[in-house]
């Protein structure tokens, strides 16, 4: 199937019209191009904390559709070594279409599976392209323990040569209640900031980069973190690659 | 007259295609190296291009297209006026062509001049399936040459066309490697100050656009008959005589100028119909093009036919020599233009537009610093040298406001087919003439001049961002065909509303561009429209069917920027074939 675009139009079309439509069909097949897919690792890294912490972090994301309707995947990973566990593991199902020249609005779930409780949410977000080229992805999460959350992710690209670039992200989580069982506390739980200095090794299907990623805990966030023994505040050293296929 | 001939097919090294009406092909999968790279590709009878075919005007031609891919395919004869039935799109002239199954194309052959033949099947065509027609006319010529060969180029690149469709979905700046930097910043910043520099880099980020999208597809190899520039495509000539060079641009995705340092081209074709012969130096050739110029070469000397890519990323080179083995001098790719506000003008919203900001300080110095100063951008032949001292002339007095501009402006070579102050406006590299749409005149009128009956008004837009490219708004799977009937002398007004350039091709009918001479304007196939510019053509509705119209480049094409054009009416064929055939022929 390489049309499902527009797709209600397409099935009701086809349901109500017949033959007629099928042919202009073939035509839209032969002469243009529907339905794409893409897999990437934006993040696919190494970790490294001044507190001796070793992360293994991968955030990755496949997607297939139109350009009015994506579906996605993505897929978030920490796996950390002392533990030997995933600290964290998260999956969203998302699908995903324009409301604007710059802006897609997507829905669907996120599933976590991390290292104790799990927790399914509903997700709406917003992602696009702000001006002056700051790539911006938010979301509200509301969990099967009637848990509401926002997250928010901004991230730039400074082109140093049209080969070496350094992004820098920005990531942020708040929480409009307390979920105690996964430790997330009311208000602002927590900051990642991070830059990373990559090279377009191939194309840019894998880029290798080095970087630093600061990440910080607040509020009741930090003291669950403290009083189940972990830190409030890490600097990381970081290295890996950005993938795509 | 037969002499020529045989020299021609000895020249090009073809198989002894005859006059003969019929013509066989295969398509077959090939390896096609570039002397940069080698891969997989697409061909006509074992190789890509596939072979030169030699009609004559006023045959009947047959020929067997067999198809030995594992999926379907079509020829598509660009240019050709011929029944809707054998024009080879799939889905709108006939199903295609099946894997194993043999198609004939029949067709009488209406008129004279270069074209070419490809696929119109999925990325075939940017994948090697094309290869060039040339019709000789029933005719003299008006014009005299002693040899003549087919110089076609195209952009071959590693990825396949869906890679490269597949990586611009995803992210619509994968192939751009032109985009300015942060060393660019501060080298700006020197140049014309850094809040000059800082107000144009806030403007270009507050709509996010890039200068630089001049070229969606970079890192290719620019090919000449196949041949990348190590290779070295190789014509032969004996000093004194006139080289008839039939250019044809079946690139995917690129625009070439191109030049023969030391040589003057005289253009006397154009999209296969003869034009009153133009002088230049150089010349744009948009994608699906051809153009026919003639070179007297004295000099026993080799010389270098210097195709660049519009946006600098690339070239293709060839040589003309006496002896093979030759060669000259292959020049260094100039500076990559970048666009300029002036070419954002059809994007732009104009409420949004800052007048005070955008003014001299944003626009002409980026154009200015590095494109006038190397006197590239300049039109010496409608300067004034003596008033102009170029040794005074620099950076420094120029970023600072130093020079006049309006002075300037009169100065610099004006194109209505260009945006005034557009960054894409091409100039000779020797400061000689640079061809313009506005010179072309056709030889002969093909048509009666006459008012046409309607305006069909063709917004060219699209989103970067999400590599969607439309007409008025609305990609090919969503839009209505456009419907034309019979008899009709539609005029098309063409908006480029985007910041690229669209080779606008219509099938089966001639495009009479409106280069504002009348009964001279010139016939051709392909339109190129720069951003910001409105550019009309006009369409004698002769030919009955169902008819693609599109843009060239593959992947504008495949995104959306494609239409079917739906020709109502009309005698029975064979009295449509007998007018087209009375109106055939220019030569």
């Amino acid at each position: 199937m390489r049309t499902c675009n527009p797709w209600l139009a397409r099935i009701s079309a086809l349901t109500l019209m017949g033959p007629a439509v099928v042919l202009a069909d073939e035509a839209i097949d032969a002469n243009s191009v529907n339905a794409f897919w893409g897999v990437s690792a934006e993040k696919f890294e190494y970790r490294y904390s001044d507190s001796d912490e070793k992360l293994a972090v991968i955030e990755s994301d496949a997607w297939y559709g139109s350009d009015e309707l994506k579906f996605r995947w993505q897929f978030t990973g920490e796996w950390e070594e002392a533990h030997n566990a995933w600290e964290t593991l998260e999956n969203q199902f998302l699908a995903q279409t324009p409301i604007s020249e710059f802006w897609d609005a997507k829905a669907g779930i996120r599933i976590d599976t991390p290292e104790g409780p799990d927790r399914v949410y509903g997700v709406i977000g917003l992602t696009g392209l702000a001006p002056y080229w700051f790539e911006i992805d938010t979301n509200l999460y509301v969990s099967d323990e009637g848990d509401a959350s926002v997250d928010f992710e901004a991230e730039y690209e400074l082109l140093i040569t049209n080969y070496w670039i350094v992004s820098a992200t920005f990531e942020t989580l708040l929480a409009f209640s307390e979920d105690r069982e996964i430790g997330v506390g009311k208000g602002i739980n927590s900051t990642e900031m991070g830059l990373r200095l990559s090279y377009d090794l191939i194309d840019r299907s894998f880029s290798p980069y080095v970087g630093v990623v600061h990440e910080r805990k607040y509020g009741d966030t930090a003291d669950f973190a403290r009083a189940s023994g972990g830190g409030t505040e890490d600097w990381f050293a970081v290295v890996g690659a950005r993938l795509a296929f | 007259m037969t002499r020529r001939l045989i020299a021609v097919a000895l020249a090009l090294g073809l198989p002894a295609i005859g006059m003969a009406g019929e013509y066989d092909l295969t398509v077959d999968r090939v390896k096609i190296d570039t002397g940069d790279f080698v891969k997989e590709g697409i061909g006509y009878n074992g190789s890509s291009p596939g072979p030169t075919l030699r009609f004559k005007e006023g045959e009947d031609v047959v020929i067997n297209v067999t198809n030995n891919l594992k999926e379907t395919t079509s020829i598509h004869w660009h240019g050709l006026i011929l029944p809707f039935e054998q024009d080879g799109v799939p889905g709108i002239s006939f199903p295609g062509i099946q894997p194993g199954e043999t198609f004939t194309y029949r067709f009488p052959v209406v008129q004279a001049g270069t074209y070419w033949y490809h696929s119109h099947s999925g990325f075939q065509e940017p994948n090697g399936a094309y290869g060039a027609i040339i019709i000789e006319p029933e005719g003299r010529e008006p014009f005299r040459y002693d040899r003549e060969y087919v110089v076609q180029l195209t952009d071959k690149h590693p990825h396949s066309g869906d890679r490269i469709m597949r990586n611009l979905k995803s992210s619509p700046d994968y192939y751009n490697r032109q985009q300015q930097t942060v060393m660019d910043f501060f080298t700006e910043s020197r140049e014309q100050g850094f809040m000059a520099t800082l107000r144009d880099r806030r403007m270009w980020g507050q709509m996010r656009m890039m200068k630089a999208d001049i070229e969606d597809v970079q890192g290719f190899t620019g090919l000449i008959n196949g041949k990348g520039p190590e290779q070295n495509w190789t014509g032969l000539f004996k000093p004194g005589e006139r080289v008839r060079l039939r250019f044809i641009n079946s690139s995917a995705m690129t625009y070439f100028d191109i030049r023969i340092p030391g040589l003057k081209m005289t253009v006397v074709q154009a999209d296969g119909n003869n034009v009153q012969p133009v002088n230049v130096d150089e010349f744009r050739i948009g994608v699906a093009e051809t153009y026919d110029v003639i070179v007297h070469i004295r000099d026993e000397q080799a010389y270098t036919i210097f195709a660049e890519s519009m946006g600098r990323s690339g070239y293709a080179r060839g040589t003309l020599a006496p002896r093979e083995g030759m060669v000259a001098e292959v020049p260094e790719l100039r500076k990559a233009p970048m666009l300029t506000m002036a070419d954002m003008a059809g994007h732009m919203d104009h409420g949004d537009m800052d007048h005070g900001s955008m003014n001299h300080g944003g626009m002409d110095h980026g154009n200015m610093s590095d494109g006038a100063m190397d006197h590239s951008n300049m039109n010496h032949g409608s300067m004034n040298h003596g008033s102009m001292d170029h040794g005074s002339m620099n950076h420094d007095s120029m970023s600072q406001g130093g020079m006049d501009h309006s002075a300037h402006g009169a100065g610099m070579p004006e194109d209505p087919f260009y945006a005034s102050g557009s960054g894409l406006l091409p100039t000779a590299s020797n400061g000689g003439k640079f061809l313009s749409y506005s010179d072309l005149r056709a030889q002969s009128p093909l048509y009666e001049e006459r008012e046409p009956t309607r305006e069909i008004e063709m917004r060219l837009t699209g989103n970067m961002e999400r590599y969607e490219w439309s007409i008025n708004g609305v990609k090919y799977e969503d839009a209505d065909p456009v419907v034309l009937q019979y008899g009709e002398r539609v005029r098309f007004k063409f908006v480029n509303e985007t910041m690229m350039t669209h080779p606008m091709h219509l099938h089966g009918m001639w495009s009479i561009l409106d280069v504002g001479a009348g009964k001279w304007n010139p016939i051709k196939h392909v339109i190129s429209v720069a951003p910001a510019t409105t550019v009309y053509m006009e369409t004698e509705v002769d030919a009955p069917g169902e008819w693609a119209f599109h843009c060239h480049l593959s992947y504008h094409a495949a995104a959306g920027m494609f239409r079917k054009i739906v020709v109502e009416g009309g005698p029975d064929e064979e009295v449509a074939s007998g007018d087209a055939q009375a109106k055939g022929g220019d030569a």
